[in-house]
């Protein structure tokens, strides 16, 4: 009863928070203040993250590669892995972890401080105040961040590749492969599922929010609520989104 | 009814004091934007239950325009409760509420009419500034399209209320009652027909509870706008209502004048109001 309860609520308030992007030019200060936000918490770590995963992918791919002869694969193997399926895993992991946890803790405790009543008795919708600046700013920041961590991780796998003695591959040969197999659409591929993951992640931490009552308890509830169904959620539907894509040739 | 303008220009009290010679021209600003009529209230055999807990049981009320009617009662007997049905945070399992004759639950009444509330908590935005929690309704809904008139109309209402000078100050900043007090001001830029208080003196100190009561008043005298306070403080009550309800277990005990209520024959009454440390 609560999953189905749980599904009709989040369902419901995604339809609403389309309906309100109608509204989205004349809050516009809204969403450039959650992009803001979103940019000011997630570049420097992303960064770090991306630099390092890349590095770790072509650490252990390169000397298995390099066994059978296949080093100058690396590129690909890295840039492919990043662009369809990491990138946009751990771009998500870390605005869910982030962001989206940041913002289920502060309109939870707008629900429990009857901030949400207050802007109710003002004729002022919730959700068009709240929720969707949020959601159009994370739809909109999560395909940036996945370009952003993808270059970073090409990077980071390049001079890992360039370094590590068992490879030792050149910059200009992991490129030249990298471009090679990484086309237009593999990267297309990932930011449809990072706009994917966006939407999931702002509509389920939102939701999470505004549902909380109760008291301070309540809201660490309501935070690694919402962040652990969105790792959750965005893992279960990262599997249908690429069936869905490969379906449709976006591959 | 017709606000008594020439009323402002009493300086006994705190908006008489900012229509004063000293003061006029910026607290006259708020005096004269709130210009709306105001209404009366209905209640009208209200019935709410939380699973078991029947809250309300058949509350009926009816509320004057320009009267200040206190509702008292003590914890847990459905003051807040019956606040958030007024206002429309909560819906009837049966009856209705009007105001100046419209059901609130009617789709339309928003467009019509505008109800205000202060919470117990505030309910400020703790984001947002002083000014910028003052301002919100007005820019929300675009009552203004100049900023430099909304920047007056929130000067004004801050003056009011007396906290001039912190319109840059986070809700963090200031004390419980300037909170009270800003909630106060929030809710006077809504050009308000009703104007709800739910404890407004909960956790303040004595003087900062004097000073809400007399800002009620105020409003009561200058602004004579329909004002309906939830308390169990029985002196506030006995201070600013015109009529006095006491609501026990869901159901109004007895309405009356302060005095009607001093008098009262009802032992649920006299219970209620006689000194518990005499």
């Amino acid at each position: 009863m609560e999953f189905l309860r749980t599904t009709g609520g989040l369902l419901g308030l995604f339809i609403e928070t389309l309906y309100w992007c109608k509204s989205a030019i004349s809050n516009s200060d809204k969403v450039f203040a959650q992009l803001y936000i979103i940019g000011n918490q997630t570049l420097p770590v992303g960064a770090l993250i991306a630099l390092f995963s890349g590095g770790v992918l072509a650490l252990q791919a390169g000397p298995t590669l390099a066994q059978f002869g296949l080093e100058e694969n690396v590129g690909g193997l890295v840039g492919l892995s990043l662009a369809k399926e990491i990138g946009p895993i751990m771009a998500s992991i870390l605005i869910a972890g982030r962001v989206g946890s940041a913002m289920a803790a502060e309109l939870a405790s707008m629900s429990v401080y009857e901030e949400i009543d207050a802007l109710k008795t003002m004729d002022i919708n919730p959700v068009r105040y709240l929720v969707m600046p949020r959601f159009i700013a994370m739809v909109l920041a999560l395909p940036v961040l996945v370009i952003y961590m993808d270059v970073i991780g090409w990077f980071g796998g390049g001079l890992v590749a360039l370094v590590n003695p068992e490879v030792h591959l050149s910059l200009d040969v992991y490129y030249r492969n990298l471009s090679e197999l990484v086309d237009f659409v593999a990267v297309v591929n990932g930011l449809i599922k990072a706009m994917f993951f966006g939407v999931i992640i702002s509509i389920v931490c939102c939701y999470v929010g505004l549902k909380t009552k109760g008291g301070p308890r309540e809201i660490g509830y309501s935070v690694t609520k919402a962040v652990v169904m969105s790792f959750v959620l965005v893992l279960v539907s990262d599997y249908y989104i690429t069936r869905i894509l490969l379906f449709l040739n976006i591959d | 009814m017709e606000r008594k303008i020439e009323e402002q220009e009493s300086n006994t009290t705190l908006l008489g004091a900012v229509t004063s010679e000293q003061n006029g021209r910026t607290g006259s600003v708020l005096l004269d934007y709130l210009k709306c009529a105001a209404v009366g209230l209905k209640i009208d055999n209200i019935n709410r239950s939380f699973g078991d807990n029947h809250v309300l049981r058949g509350v009926n009320l009816n509320i004057e325009p320009g009267e200040t009617v206190v509702i008292l009662g003590k914890s847990g007997s459905g003051k807040s409760v019956l606040m958030r049905h007024i206002i429309g945070l909560e819906c009837p399992d049966t009856g209705r509420i009007f105001v100046a004759g419209e059901d609130i639950n009617d789709p339309e009444f928003k467009r019509n009419h505008v109800l205000a509330m202060v919470f117990q908590s505030s309910a400020l935005f703790n984001s947002l500034t002083v000014s910028e929690n003052v301002a919100l309704y007005l820019r929300e809904h675009k009552i203004f399209t100049e900023e430099s008139r909304i920047k007056e109309i929130v000067s004004s209402a801050l003056e009011i209320v007396g906290l001039q000078g912190k319109e840059d100050e986070m809700p963090s900043e200031i004390s419980g009652g300037m909170k009270r007090r800003v909630a106060v001001a929030r809710a006077l830029v809504m050009n308000p027909e009703v104007i709800l208080f739910d404890e407004p003196t909960a956790g303040l100190d004595p003087m900062m509870t004097r000073t809400i009561g007399d800002l009620i008043c105020d409003l009561k005298h200058q602004i004579q706008i329909t004002q309906i306070v939830v308390t169990h403080d029985i002196d506030l009550a006995f201070y600013v209502a015109d009529r006095i309800a006491i609501l026990s277990e869901g159901r109004i005990l007895e309405v009356g004048t302060p005095d009607q209520i001093r008098s009262s024959t009802n032992s649920g009454v006299i219970d209620f109001i006689k000194p518990q440390f005499a």
